[in-house]
């Protein structure tokens, strides 16, 4: 997977982690990616936005504070 | 009991959160708390600042005990589901700055955007150009965002830090149930340095225990279902997504239906209760707030509850808020009923100015 592909969503406050994997998103139209996030709120609000556009997620828990959410389409 | 809770982070979640405000906000003032102002966070930080003697306007000063149950409940919630993660080091001193012009750019309308929907279902009309002024300042931030604005990262900080904000909120309860009184003013009589208004806005209020509890649920509902009333707005603009927006609009129609219910709702203009008809610094106050919120990604209750969650930032911000409410009184800033104050307009147009300036130049520093 390209390093275009990955976005790093830790550490940043709302709305940017669901922003840029929409961003993302929009950008691929189709294909995988991922997406890397550390608290609960940004893996449900990227998983929304995701899934809204009609894509399909896996979750790969790391760890508490790497969390990384691969989507597909 | 777990379905339920995690019932809260579905879509559910903003919409239960939004329709317990909306019946616990006018109950709070049936019970004591002042006209549309069940819940208003800028007004309740004021009025902590001036309890704190950060101000000396005799009629605000209360340590609203709404505030502490919030944080709290946003606490006890992160701790029970494993969200209590101290961090910062996202520009606390930017999130500093924002936290005083919402404030001013809030107070210059008379209120935080929950209460702008509170005054909305309690009807008073002049709350729609304030929060016409807010969808315009969340507008302005997204421009921002969209250009690249950024605060930068967070970090993960040691867990002391996370218990700062939790013992400031006790020491606040401990003064707030003990009310010391160490000075004496010029006359002998004992003073300070906790103050509480005898008359006006702060000395309405509902039961101490009734606003502690109230305030409790409502920071823990918000806190699992992420309640925010910016990022209602922002996240339909910027993301085409109403998950949080529908937990705005199910607080104004039950909002809007208690009041009916107990007979608080009264339509108009004139007269409301602690609002001003000026329209034009009702939305410039508000564009102001909104702007000021967004950059620093939440409402002020988002922010409460995000401090709850052992954010070391959303701290910042709240203490932002606080200074900013002693400034808008000492400064003349804050509106009165009888309109805007002398310096309100002013200092809308100077925090514009500089909130335009953070949206434009700060971005993810590239280490």
């Amino acid at each position: 997977m390209g390093e275009s592909n990955m976005v790093d969503a830790r550490g940043l406050s709302c709305p940017q982690p669901a922003m840029l994997a929409r961003q993302a998103l929009q950008k691929l139209s189709k294909g995988t990616l991922e997406v890397v996030v550390d608290n609960n709120t940004a893996r449900e609000n990227v998983s929304r936005i995701a899934k809204n556009l009609g894509w399909e997620i896996d979750i790969d828990e790391r760890s508490e504070d790497e969390v990384h959410l691969m989507m597909r389409k | 009991m777990t379905s339920i809770l995690r019932f809260l982070t579905s879509r559910w979640g903003p919409i239960i959160t939004g329709a317990v405000i909306g019946v616990l906000a006018p109950v709070l003032v049936k019970l004591g708390n002042p006209g549309n102002m069940g819940i208003c966070m800028a007004c309740f930080a004021r009025d902590i600042a001036g309890a704190l003697g950060l101000h000396n306007t005799g009629v605000v000063q209360y340590i609203r005990p709404e505030i502490i149950g919030g944080f709290l409940g946003a606490f006890i919630a992160a701790l029970l589901f494993r969200e209590f993660k101290p961090r910062t080091g996202s520009a606390p001193l930017v999130r500093f700055l924002l936290g005083m012009f919402a404030m001013f750019g809030a107070l210059v309308f008379l209120g935080c955007p929950w209460r702008a929907y509170l005054r909305l279902a309690g009807g008073d009309w002049n709350a729609i150009l304030g929060i016409l002024g807010l969808v315009v300042g969340v507008g302005l931030g997204i421009v921002f965002l969209r250009m690249g604005f950024s605060l930068g990262r967070n970090r993960p900080a040691p867990k002391a830090l996370g218990w700062i904000m939790p013992a400031f909120m006790i020491l606040l309860l401990v003064f707030l149930l003990v009310e010391p009184q160490f000075g004496r003013d010029t006359s002998g009589n004992l003073t300070g340095p906790i103050f509480f208004s005898e008359t006006g806005p702060g000395a309405m209020y509902a039961p101490l225990a009734v606003s502690l509890v109230f305030g409790l649920a409502i920071g823990f509902l918000a806190q699992r279902s992420r309640f925010c009333t910016v990022g209602a707005i922002r996240d339909m603009i910027l993301l085409r997504d109403n998950h949080l927006l529908n937990g705005v609009l199910v607080l104004i129609v039950v909002a809007f239906v208690t009041n009916l219910i107990l007979g608080q709702f009264a339509a108009g203009f004139e007269g409301q209760p602690v609002a001003h008809t000026n329209g034009l610094w009702n939305f410039g106050g508000m564009v102001l707030a909104g702007l000021a919120f967004t950059l620093a990604g939440g409402c002020p209750g988002r922010q409460l509850f995000l401090a709850g969650e052992g954010d070391g930032d959303a701290v910042m911000f709240f203490a932002g808020m606080l200074v900013g409410g002693g400034f808008s009184h000492t400064f003349s800033v804050a509106s009165s009923p009888s309109g805007v104050a002398a310096f309100g307009p002013a200092t809308v147009i100077v925090g514009l100015v500089i909130c335009i300036v953070i949206g434009l130049t700060m971005r993810e520093a590239r280490t």
